[in-house]
């Protein structure tokens, strides 16, 4: 079986008052259906511009980004993106948010009860039927990634892209988080990109960890497959050997890539 | 003090506790706090009534004080009540051609603004979304724009009559050229401070233009967009007074004119209140109804 997702040989320059700078240099990578894939580096190793080139919101330079058997041209809701910031429109409450999208994809094809029934079905998945009525403002930071979460599903996306899901939230809602998503990818069988900044988190919810190498022309400089079996949870994944063995293996590459730490080391 | 109560009461635990109901004393001494709290609140409501009150009285007095040393010059306010208690009293008499009362010349200028001030927003609004969205049309404009605003209300007069030879349409377009400027000048900022996460969320949903002005654009701009008409309806009201002052008829521009054209000088203070009450209205209604519609739009 094909790929879902392959980026073959993708370039990205970005210009700046005329100077060029290369963000990523030749990455290739296939995702098949179904796949959890965790994308980790330091930061500016253009992990955001690599999950930007699949939403399509980023243009690459050279190779080729290919979704099934099409060429990735720009965004669209095959390929539903969770922000780092959550990305609620503030004046919408949040039943309204979900709405947008629904709407916006099943709106014409369907009645309106079955719109109202999307948009509560993947409120329920992520527990937040409890304040529809709610505004972005008034609900707490973890809420309202949920509910971002929620947006993003109800397109019914392809490939599901989280950038740094849980990076604002604190540690016991991150966890929380971590369960529900853990629980959606089982369930709804999404493939999904992450990018995250937490090892454990990376290893924890992923098939494959993709490493970056360090930026300017970052590319892919390893990948470890986590044959942890599922479901996992958070208590028992420290005492497994495949756990701890995946975590070695990236906190050790992502010493080596320490910029700063070479830097202290050298002088 | 509560505190203080269990500290007396910890303090010899051998002996028997003090005869004294505790519970009592407890409710005793919160009920005093409240009350204290409640006579701080009536206290801070009343002050903002009587303090410009206060203020009002004291400028007032020394008014009256100036008027009665210098004889000749302005009336004081005492002398404006005995000169204009009709106009005072009775702003809705009519008794025909331009000798009404106030209500009737406030409401004529009033329409002309509502007019007026309704083309500028919404040209200004579609027109600010345009140059903020597409950058040469802003860079193209936005130095036009900078310097057209400075254009007083009163000097466009003469154009706007020359080109539309007529009273009526002249004061309507004086209007609005003098407050469009600051609604296509905020629209502006406001469209181009829309968080690239909002644009990045309808690029994913691909939402169709039209639908990104509604449901995006003006929302997220809305803070902008009513400051820039909230100046702009206190500038339509600086220009109507001014333009109608020489395009004559009905109006309380014109109604200033004539007054002083006929010496009397309590008429026109009369007037002068209500111009500034009138807009003060103006300014708060553009405000109350900002607060309205922005509401949740900077919650985040």
């Amino acid at each position: 079986m094909p790929p879902l997702l392959s980026l073959e040989n993708v370039y990205v320059d970005f210009e700046r008052d005329g100077v060029i700078s290369s963000v990523l240099d030749n990455v290739s990578l296939s995702v098949n259906t179904g796949e959890y894939i965790s994308i980790i580096g330091h930061s500016g190793c253009g992990k955001s511009t690599l999950l930007n080139v699949v939403a399509g919101l980023v243009p690459l330079t050279l190779g080729a980004a290919l979704l099934g058997n099409r060429e990735i041209t720009g965004p669209g809701p095959d390929r539903a993106v969770v922000f780092q910031n959550h990305s609620l429109l503030p004046w919408m409450t949040v039943y309204e948010n979900v709405r947008l999208a629904v709407d916006k994809i099943y709106g014409g094809k369907e009645t309106l009860s079955q719109l109202h029934e999307r948009a509560m079905t993947n409120l329920d998945l992520v527990k937040m039927t409890h304040a529809i009525k709610k505004r972005p403002g008034e609900i707490s930071g973890g809420m309202k990634q949920r509910v971002g979460i929620a947006r993003a599903l109800a397109m019914e996306p392809k490939v599901l892209l989280l950038d740094e899901p849980f990076g604002a939230l604190d540690a016991l809602t991150r966890g929380h988080l971590q369960d529900t998503v853990m629980a959606l990818h089982s369930r709804i069988k999404a493939t999904v990109l992450m990018i995250t900044h937490d090892v454990d988190e990376a290893v924890l919810l992923a098939d494959r960890v993709v490493m970056m190498t360090n930026g300017p022309k970052a590319t892919i400089g390893k990948i470890v497959d986590v044959r942890c079996p599922r479901p996992r949870s958070r208590l028992s994944a420290f005492q497994d050997p495949e756990f701890l063995r995946c975590r070695q293996e990236i906190v050790s590459f992502l010493e080596q890539h320490d910029k700063v730490a070479k830097e202290l080391t050298d002088a | 003090m509560p505190f203080d109560l269990v500290k007396k009461a910890t303090m010899a635990p051998s002996s028997p506790p003090p005869e004294v109901d505790r519970s009592a004393l407890l409710i005793a001494a919160q009920k005093k706090q409240i009350d204290a709290a409640r006579l701080r609140k009536v206290a801070e409501k009343a002050s903002t009534f009587i303090m410009p009150a206060l203020f009002l009285g004291i400028v007032l007095a020394s008014w009256e004080a100036t008027a009665q040393a210098f004889p000749g010059g302005l009336p004081g306010p005492v002398q404006v009540w005995t000169d204009s208690q009709e106009l005072i009293t009775d702003p809705f008499f009519d008794r025909g051609g331009v000798d009404k009362g106030l209500f009737w010349h406030i409401l004529t200028s009033l329409s002309r603004v509502g007019i007026g001030f309704s083309i500028a927003a919404v040209v200004g609004v579609l027109a600010g979304a345009f140059i903020g969205t597409v950058g040469w049309a802003r860079k193209g404009l936005d130095p036009m724009f900078q310097v057209l605003r400075t254009v007083p209300p009163l000097a466009w007069l003469p154009i706007s009559l020359a080109m539309l030879r007529e009273a009526q349409p002249s004061a309507l377009f004086v209007i609005f050229i003098t407050s469009v400027w600051p609604i296509v000048i905020n629209t502006a900022v406001g469209v181009r401070n829309i968080p690239v996460d909002y644009i990045n969320v309808s690029r994913v949903l691909r939402l169709h233009p039209i639908e990104f002005f509604f449901k995006i654009m003006l929302p997220a701009a809305t803070p902008h967009i009513f400051t820039g008409l909230r100046i702009g309806v206190g500038m339509s009201w600086l220009a109507i007074v001014a333009s109608e002052m020489l395009l004559g008829g009905v109006g309380v521009g014109f109604f200033i004119w004539d007054q002083y054209n006929a010496a009397r000088i309590s008429d026109i203070i009369v007037a002068l209140v209500w111009v500034g009450l009138v807009g003060f209205v103006l300014d708060r209604l553009v405000a109350g109804l900002g607060h309205l519609v922005s509401r949740g739009t900077a919650a985040d």
